[in-house]
């Protein structure tokens, strides 16, 4: 009896056998289509990304949860250290700390390179007719997705913990587009070092190694007119800070309008040296 | 169209640090059939295919296919061909029909022209029941179909097949070798790495025989295994008394050399070229049995790739 029933599974796994007429005709409809736009390739790249999301949607744990984690840890920490008062520091931190955590998250996009690049997987885009970007650029549209969330995330729990924008919807909205774009330029410096180094954990340990002094040399979580005057002018004109006052500023509805310019040509720049050494990497690969 | 030229290797060089993977392969590849390329592992074979589907520059030496330059352009090359590497090119994470319908957007067909050829494609290779499934969850013969599918979505001028059934089960290889033949049958190209030469025998039409990084010998299959020899038969005996008298009844028989396995039932012969080798082996059998001999196990095989290789090595080394 086990024995008839073991074979029934086995005979529902077994593939049906190739249909050599039906492949005949498919190999001879000879339609070739125009090749996609660079957009268009992108965009399949991107939905690939959203499809990951859909089949192992654990991975948006990190970026959900981690945030909140922080925003509730640094407010009710150091609130009344910094601040005097956890409202206050809150109207000064949340800005910051959403620039923080979803800067950070931008990692993860060089170590999605370099897991897919040791794959047989993109041997086959690197063999197809398209633009050479848009495996990458497709990456970072379905980023932008998962960034978008997490702010929001982190803006509704800033909400319901007491945080105001001054800046109002319009300055909010346009401060997390400033934050879009510096993630979406930023992240080719992770593109690159996910092209050149050897596993992910490389990749993990050498961004961690710069996040980290960025984002805590910053102006993030305490005003850099308390620190040392040697440090004071290094903190101060990082691109984190820069993005920083940018942010807070829109959300504040100060009308930033150097620390926004700032941030736009550091993202400019990313774009330009990096964007270049990855396509590089990426061809000699 | 019968004398155009698919591909066109001179000198193909590559080094990884201090190995030569590739130390200057000469190929000529006729379009319209399947050329077969044979090798051991870390011969060489991968590397050269990867060289030729532009996915790795070459050291030294040249490439043409069909006319384009493989470094010069590489994006024209990638117009006329695909890829099934050695281990599936697909996303694991993703389903078979997302695969297919995600490689088809890429290229160029609109999002219902790709469900559509998607679906075809897995219908063709009897795959609609596992559509649904992520790739991970796929068995070895089923992934490499669907690479296969992937690969014709567009049909290439022509195909990469890197090591198409190492590690597949009898059942599985036999579809394999059905589709490549349907594949080459409606006029792609088919460039096949193997490590099995029967596999090369069945399916190519003249095969490069790969070692240490160079072309050690080229040919159809026939020339390749005459230059090696016809082939052996291999006896278990009943008895083990009876194995010298069977030794001397064979090289009789088939006036060849018969050698002792290290099984003390077993003897093994060497048939000579240019003469069938079933009516050789029957005529041996129909001797033992006259000579009383009792026979439990018969088997007459070509030449193995160790055999091939020991002797075009040999010849190499000489």
């Amino acid at each position: 009896m086990a024995f008839t029933e073991t074979k029934t599974s086995t005979d529902q796994d077994a593939p049906a056998p190739v249909e050599k007429e039906r492949l005949r005709r498919l190999l001879n409809q000879g339609e070739r289509p125009a090749p996609p736009s660079a957009f268009a390739s992108a965009r399949a790249f991107a939905w690939r990304s959203m499809l990951k999301i859909k089949h192992v949607p654990e991975q948006l744990g990190d970026i959900l949860v981690f945030p909140i984690i922080m925003l509730l840890m640094f407010t009710y920490l150091f609130g009344g250290a910094i601040a005097g008062g956890t409202g206050d520091y809150l109207q000064f931190l949340l800005p910051g700390i959403m620039v923080m955590s979803i800067v950070m998250t931008t990692i993860y996009t060089g170590m999605s390179v370099n897991i897919d690049i040791n794959k047989g997987v993109s041997d086959r885009f690197r063999t197809l007719p398209i633009w050479r970007a848009a495996p990458m650029v497709g990456y970072l549209l379905a980023d932008m997705f998962r960034y978008a969330a997490a702010g929001a995330i982190m803006f509704g729990t800033g909400m319901i913990m007491g945080y105001r924008p001054a800046g109002g919807a319009a300055g909010v909205l346009l401060g997390v587009v400033l934050l879009l774009v510096f993630c979406f330029a930023f992240s080719w410096v992770w593109t690159w070092l996910g092209l050149i180094t050897r596993s992910e954990k490389t990749v993990m340990s050498i961004s961690m190694s710069i996040m980290f002094p960025l984002t805590f040399l910053s102006n993030i979580m305490v005003d850099p007119a308390t620190m040392p005057g040697w440090l004071r002018p290094v903190v101060e004109n990082t691109p984190i800070s820069q993005l920083v006052d940018g942010v807070r500023g829109l959300f504040d509805g100060t009308s930033p309008s150097g620390a926004v310019a700032t941030t736009l040509i550091w993202s400019a720049g990313f774009i330009a040296v990096f964007g270049f050494l990855t396509l590089r990497a990426y061809n000699r690969k | 169209m019968a004398s155009e030229t698919a591909i066109r290797a001179e000198g193909l060089v590559k080094h990884f640090k201090e190995i030569k993977a590739v130390d200057g392969v000469d190929l000529e590849v006729p379009a319209g059939t399947v050329y077969g390329v044979l090798g051991p592992n870390g011969a060489g074979k991968t590397t050269t295919v990867r060289m030729l589907a532009t996915l790795l520059r070459p050291d030294a030496g040249r490439a043409e296919v069909f006319g384009h330059d493989i470094t010069a352009d590489p994006s024209a090359v990638r117009t006329q061909v695909s890829l099934t590497g050695q281990y599936a090119s697909l996303d694991e994470d993703l389903t078979g029909v997302e695969n297919l319908v995600l490689l088809s957007r890429l290229y160029g067909f609109g999002k219902p022209a790709a469900r559509s050829r998607a679906g075809d494609l897995l219908e063709a290779f009897g795959l609609s029941h596992a559509a649904g499934k992520q790739v991970k969850a796929y068995s070895g013969g089923m992934r490499r179909r669907l690479d296969i599918a992937a690969s014709i979505i567009i049909t290439p001028k022509l195909l990469f097949l890197d090591e198409p059934t190492t590690g597949l089960d009898p059942r599985s290889r036999n579809q394999v070798w059905e589709v490549v033949r349907t594949i080459v049958g409606e006029g792609t190209t088919v460039l096949l790495t193997t490590q099995y030469l029967e596999e090369a025998d069945q399916l190519a039409s003249r095969i490069a025989v790969i070692d240490t990084g160079k072309v050690i010998a080229e040919g159809t299959p026939g020339q390749l295994k005459s230059s090696v020899g016809a082939g052996s038969i291999k006896l278990r005996l009943h008895h083990t008394d009876q194995r010298e008298h069977a030794r001397t009844v064979l090289a009789d028989a088939l006036r060849a050399e018969v050698e002792l396995d290290d099984d003390p039932v077993a003897l093994i012969a060497r048939l000579l070229p240019g003469q069938d080798n079933a009516v050789q082996g029957a005529h041996a059998l129909s001797e033992l049995a006259k000579a009383g001999i009792l026979v439990d196990d018969f088997s007459l095989g070509q030449p193995s790739l160790d055999e091939v290789f020991l002797a075009l090595t040999e010849r190499v080394g000489a």
